[in-house]
């Protein structure tokens, strides 16, 4: 890790130091190559974009740090370790938690279910106590409950706590999507096209959401999203794919003006 | 009307976390609890406890299990009655090789051996899914039923091959074999099941249930948040093979007094599993209703014409039986796909509103 110190963004929040780093991360699948030697960081407290054209393999590298992919080659640092190929659930229990670009809700449970789900990282209780509904298996039932709850509070979904998931509309399921992964209280927050298929209002309360997350909990947040405006307006740093390989990598204002940004997004004049 | 939830605030997460947060709810259980423990045992005919009460209990426990696995889990299974065997059997080789243990106490054990049984037999679960695994524990079902009757050790080497519940004695009263009395196995049958169903209502409900349902609703996203797929499948194929087992323990000591092993045969698989999905996969309530509904039906088709002095020989009820059973599931299953639960659940929606509906 080069610094510790950390930079203070444009509108004056101060931004830690290196949470994540991925250093030269290759992911074949036979011979195709998803992702080609990609090296970023990821500091503490930062809102991190990716972005680029489809197929470019944003996606695979959200799945690379949440553990559902193995890199075929480089290394992924997280909190100073570097760390071993692992389960997506060991990764999920170290704190990172995620959406999903196709929402992936438990759509026979209800709101209160999908999120107290989020919390099951915290939950220790025993079969036996959980069986007998006493002791440590009620405690922690009911001490999660209030985390969820403020979670629901926060997120304004409190109407629809005991509705089941799928009777919900879009921009509600991404809301709840989100109180899932938020519940987990985790040091890094993947999302992955949170405002894909929203309209401009819809948009508009998620970054809002987003933005309070990153403010109030100082979670760290990975964001992939199309909506340049969005990006540009949320993101701290972001960093740019074009078919597996890394174009750009900066502040908004630095990747709109860089040539290979443009290029990949416009095209070239042959 | 009587049925509204209007008033009842709750000021804590635990009373909201309550088994019955509506008051009715807990009132009609309540009736429902006092018919089953006090006046079904006072006034039913030794007819009604061998034909419907005692076998409704044990065939509910049974679709219970697999209602576990199946409808919460997400794992299909076509095994159930090979579990049930296990069980069965289990609990015969202790109370022969332990005259002195307590029956209830072999009835429950008996149910940790299918729970082992169905482990191993659920571990093909961790890569397939689906049909593929229904194909795969029908392997266990045709497998165990070949063991029944070949390793002689299992039925003490009897000359019939089946296995003879002997008297069994618990406090000083018979509660298994020729000589026990019909009431006796029926609060034998009733405790155990009221324990179970307790037991599985809380399992379902906590920490478990959530991470089954998650593994059955979308496994990718369960596994990302968290849930090790591997440990909530197999503590779900454990859970149920436990209570499938001790329903199938029940099914032969307290109910059939003796069996032979194609007793455990797929027909008693499918039995169980019409049972769960008529009464709704995914419910507790509903494997209560779809026992009633298998085993009553029948009872009531076959009395039925005898009460109305119709001329209809014994074996057109049968026929007739098997006809309109069959229709009625097709039936339901079309006018409620998610099975008698549901229909419960949306009576209880419209009444808590009605009569204004909006």
């Amino acid at each position: 890790m080069k610094d510790t110190q950390g930079y203070v963004t444009a509108d004056g929040r101060q931004i830690g130091g290196v949470l994540m780093e991925l250093r030269n991360i290759t992911l074949r699948f036979g011979g195709v190559v998803a992702i080609k030697d990609i090296s970023f960081d990821i500091r503490e407290g930062e809102i991190r974009a990716i972005i680029g054209p489809n197929g470019a393999g944003k996606s695979s590298m959200l799945n690379i740090i949440s553990g559902f992919y193995t890199p075929s080659e480089g290394e992924l640092w997280y909190k100073g370790a570097k760390r071993p190929p692992m389960k997506p659930y060991e990764v999920a229990r170290m704190g990172v938690a995620r959406t999903f670009q196709n929402i992936a809700l438990f759509e026979g449970m209800s709101v209160l279910d999908n999120v107290m789900t989020g919390r099951l990282t915290h939950m220790k209780a025993g079969i036996a106590s959980q069986a007998l509904w006493w002791g440590k298996a009620r405690d922690e039932e009911i001490a999660n409950r209030e985390v969820v709850e403020k979670v629901i509070d926060f997120l304004e979904i409190q109407a629809i706590r005991k509705t089941p998931v799928g009777r919900l509309p879009y921009g509600l399921k991404k809301r709840v999507e989100l109180a899932r992964a938020l519940a987990a209280d985790p040091s890094v927050l993947l999302l992955d096209e949170p405002m894909a298929g929203m309209n401009v209002e819809e948009k508009e309360d998620m970054s809002r959401f987003i933005l309070d997350v990153n403010d109030e909990f100082g979670t760290t947040i990975v964001l992939i999203e199309h909506d340049m405006g969005v990006v540009m307006d949320l993101s701290d740093r972001v960093v740019v794919m074009d078919y597996g390989k890394k174009i750009g990598d900066g502040p908004p204002e630095e990747v709109r003006s860089n040539q290979d940004v443009i290029d990949a997004y416009l095209g070239v004049a042959h | 009307m009587l049925y509204r939830t209007a008033g009842q605030f709750k000021t804590s997460y635990q009373a909201d976390q309550a088994l019955f947060p509506v008051r009715q709810d807990a009132v009609l259980l309540g009736v429902v609890l006092l018919f089953a423990w006090v006046i079904f045992p006072l006034t039913a005919s030794e007819f009604a406890f061998q034909t419907l009460l005692i076998p409704i209990l044990i065939y509910s426990l049974a679709a219970l299990g697999l209602n576990l696995l199946t409808g919460y889990a997400g794992q299909l299974s076509l095994g159930t009655a090979a579990f049930m065997g296990v069980g069965a059997y289990a609990c015969y080789k202790l109370v022969t090789l332990m005259p002195w243990l307590n029956p209830v106490v072999a009835i429950l054990f008996s149910g940790a051996f299918s729970a082992g049984v169905g482990v191993a037999f659920g571990i093909p679960s961790l890569r397939i899914k689906g049909f593929y695994l229904a194909i795969a524990t029908l392997a266990a079902q045709f497998f165990l039923v070949w063991l029944f009757e070949k390793w002689g050790w299992l039925y003490n080497y009897n000359a019939s091959g089946a296995i003879q519940v002997p008297n069994l004695e618990m406090f000083g009263v018979y509660v298994a074999g020729p000589q026990a009395s019909s009431v006796v196995q029926y609060f034998v049958v009733l405790a155990v099941v009221t324990l179970m169903t307790l037991v599985c209502i809380n399992l379902t409900r906590g920490n478990l249930g959530r991470s089954w349902k998650a593994t059955r609703d979308m496994d990718i996203a369960a596994e990302l948040i968290g849930i090790n797929l591997m440990r909530s499948k197999l503590t779900a194929f454990a859970v149920s093979s436990y209570v499938v087992g001790v329903a199938g323990a029940l099914f032969v000591f307290m109910w059939r007094g003796a069996a032979e092993p194609n007793l455990f045969d797929i027909p008693l698989s499918f039995r169980i599993l019409f049972i769960a999905i008529i009464g709704g996969l995914g419910s507790i309530l509903g494997n209560y209703l779809g026992a009633i509904l298998i085993v009553g039906l029948p009872v009531l088709l076959n009395t039925l014409p005898e009460a109305l002095g119709l001329p209809i020989s014994s074996a057109t009820v049968e026929h007739l039986n098997i006809m309109i059973v069959g229709s009625l599931i097709v039936f339901f299953l079309i006018i409620e796909p998610h099975g008698l639960a549901r229909l419960w659940a949306l009576i209880r929606e419209k009444l808590i509103i009605w009569p204004f509906p909006h």
